[in-house]
């Protein structure tokens, strides 16, 4: 293969160098952190910047994630922009404060690096930790790759303070996050263009007319109502994620739905999961259309709020559908995108057969030729029009 | 598509390796992806990295599983059959394609080591470099990396000296001493000069 001289105009970094750097350009006032594998390198290379004086952020370090969940939500009330990482073992230590921070309508972003959830302890990606977080009552934006994970951070700052609620920009561990790959930079003002200034409307350091009370005691006579509202900034946030990532596009020319859908139109059956085993799918998906075979891939990027009505529609007029997921629910019926999944197609007319296949726990690799046995098992369902296994481990 | 598997151990810097292949590649106007694969970490710890090199695009997001340059920093390695340091990562011959290109770390002459990975007979080229006695002339330490990738670049047309130590120079002119960096790219010159076919 031949070398040519021409100097790229990208750059190759990981998803963690990536997700620093889309910080150190949003410069927030406030990084409560405590590392944790794999997501240490993002706190390790912001806290550079910060030493550095590259930023202007407030770097706290503290003794837990319980702490840095918690001095993110005094920083977040007091009216400052909040920002963290964390993974696995760190966001489960951070579990009470999670409901509090979307509770109190606080726009933390936090970057979740996905690992496994111990025991037996482990390092590698699976999807346990966020997904055990899918009803703290924070917006859920998963990643494919290192470019997506810098753009989702952006949008996330976007996307939090205007439907007043934390979000979570979840990449898969090592996979994504200690991976090189080229990618496309911002330049730093139009970074700030597109974020703008944080202007809370009410804060506890804004002097107002309005004096507010954060965490105040709320009896039944006033809790459902805040649990409503919270619930209906939830459902209004699908549209905040749309119109975001449509300004994103045209601004700086990368195009992210709320679902990703590759070669569905014509589709027979396909494959919907997450983040970077997307790609490898799209492969398999690449390969079986030259053999023939109608088959089609569905990545799901915003999970929270669930956008049911958007994967109903792309999954109609399928015949079989098989739900990866990444994670066990220890349910006895599948992991949680295969229930989610189900449920949003529940009310088509000709709805297609789905079933569960969990792969990849704990980091063990997803391939090319996994993803084409889940096809081939899906176009036997529709072959012989009966499901032997609705859920299974695969990649075992 | 150019897949790559560095095979080592902790400390011997394969990681980086692959990151400064990668970032060579991408700088020539390639799609790249450079990631490492750790087992259990702590020093010795046999490690792998991986590269996959393009014109197009890379959307696959599996470990390298069929590559076609294998690079054994360490040939402790060989013969192992846990050669990655846990159950599923196989030897260091695992998957490799019929015309694979083995670059070995050792003093020992080719034959004697396409004997060792059990190749003899097959269309694979194995070539061998002293990498580590390079890294201790050259930089004072045992780190083959950098030699490796001077024989790699020998070896192949995947990338060439001047843009690996171009890259070398930039990019890590920051990380480290002036020292340091020479003496890397010494061991990258050393690499090239002395890589041996059989």
């Amino acid at each position: 293969m031949a070398i040519e001289n021409a100097k790229s105009a990208q750059v190759g970094l990981t998803g963690n160098s990536a997700v620093a750097l889309a910080m150190k350009q949003i410069n927030p006032d406030v990084c409560p952190a405590y590392p944790i594998t794999p997501s240490t390198a993002v706190i390790e290379t912001f806290s550079s910047y910060v030493a550095d004086g590259e930023v202007d952020t407030e770097l706290i370090t503290v003794e837990s994630e319980h702490s840095a969940m918690s001095a993110g939500i005094g920083a977040a009330a007091a009216g400052a922009r909040v920002m963290t990482a964390t993974s696995a073992q760190g966001l489960a230590l951070m579990w009470e404060m999670l409901y509090i921070a979307s509770g109190m309508r606080l726009p933390i972003v936090m970057t979740n690096v996905n690992r496994a959830l111990a025991a037996p302890i482990n390092i590698h990606c699976d999807h346990s930790d966020s997904m055990g977080a899918r009803d703290s009552g924070w917006v859920q934006l998963y990643s494919e790759t290192v470019q997506e994970s810098y753009d989702n951070v952006f949008m996330a700052v976007r996307i939090a303070e205007k439907v007043k609620l934390p979000v979570m920009v979840c990449l898969d561990g090592f996979i994504t996050s200690h991976a090189i790959e080229n990618m496309d930079t911002i330049e730093d003002a139009d970074v700030q263009a597109f974020v703008g200034e944080y202007e809370p409307e009410v804060s506890l350091l804004k002097e107002s007319e309005l004096p507010t009370t954060y965490g105040a005691m709320s009896l039944p006579d006033s809790y459902m109502v805040f649990k409503k509202q919270q619930s209906e900034a939830m459902s209004g946030a699908k549209k905040v994620v749309e119109e975001v990532s449509a300004e994103f596009a045209k601004k700086f020319g990368r195009e992210y739905g709320l679902i990703d859908s590759y070669k569905l139109d014509d589709a027979d059956v396909a494959i919907v999961i997450f983040n970077s085993a997307t790609g490898t799918t799209r492969v398999a998906v690449d390969e079986l259309r030259k053999e023939g075979h109608k088959v089609g891939v569905m990545r799901i990027r915003l999970f929270r709020p669930l956008p049911h009505a958007e994967i109903a529609e792309a999954l109609n007029g399928l015949k079989a559908v098989a739900c990866l997921d990444r994670v066990d629910s220890f349910n006895d019926f599948g992991g949680p995108l295969f229930n989610e999944v189900r449920s949003s197609i529940y009310d088509l007319e000709n709805r297609p057969k789905v079933i569960s296949r969990i792969y990849g726990l704990g980091g063990r690799d997803y391939k090319v030729s996994d993803a084409r046995s889940v096809f081939e098992e899906l176009l036997k369902i529709v072959e012989t029009g009966t499901v032997e296994d609705t859920t299974k481990y695969i990649t075992i | 598509m150019l897949e790559v598997r560095w095979h080592g151990r902790a400390q011997q810097g394969v990681v980086t390796a692959a990151k400064v292949l990668g970032e060579t590649c991408l700088r020539s106007g390639k799609y790249v992806q450079a990631f490492p694969e750790f087992g259990p970490e702590r020093m010795g710890a046999p490690v792998k990295a991986y590269n996959r090199i393009s014109d197009d695009p890379i959307h696959m997001h599996c470990s390298v599983s069929s590559p076609g340059y294998v690079l054994i920093a360490d040939p402790t390695l060989i013969g192992m059959s846990l050669a990655g340091g846990m159950e599923t990562s196989g030897g260091v011959t695992e998957g490799a394609t019929e015309n694979a290109v083995f670059i070995v770390n050792t003093p020992k002459p080719p034959a004697e080591m396409r004997t060792a990975l059990e190749l003899d007979g097959k269309p694979a080229k194995v070539f061998t470099v002293d990498a580590s006695q390079i890294s201790i002339d050259k930089i004072g330490r045992h780190i083959p990396n950098t030699p490796m990738l001077g024989a790699l670049a020998k070896a192949t047309d995947m990338v060439t000296l001047e843009d690996l130590i171009d890259d070398f120079k930039t990019n890590y002119a920051k990380k480290y001493s002036e020292a340091v960096i020479d003496g890397n790219v010494e061991a990258m010159k050393a690499g090239y000069e002395s890589i041996s076919e059989g």
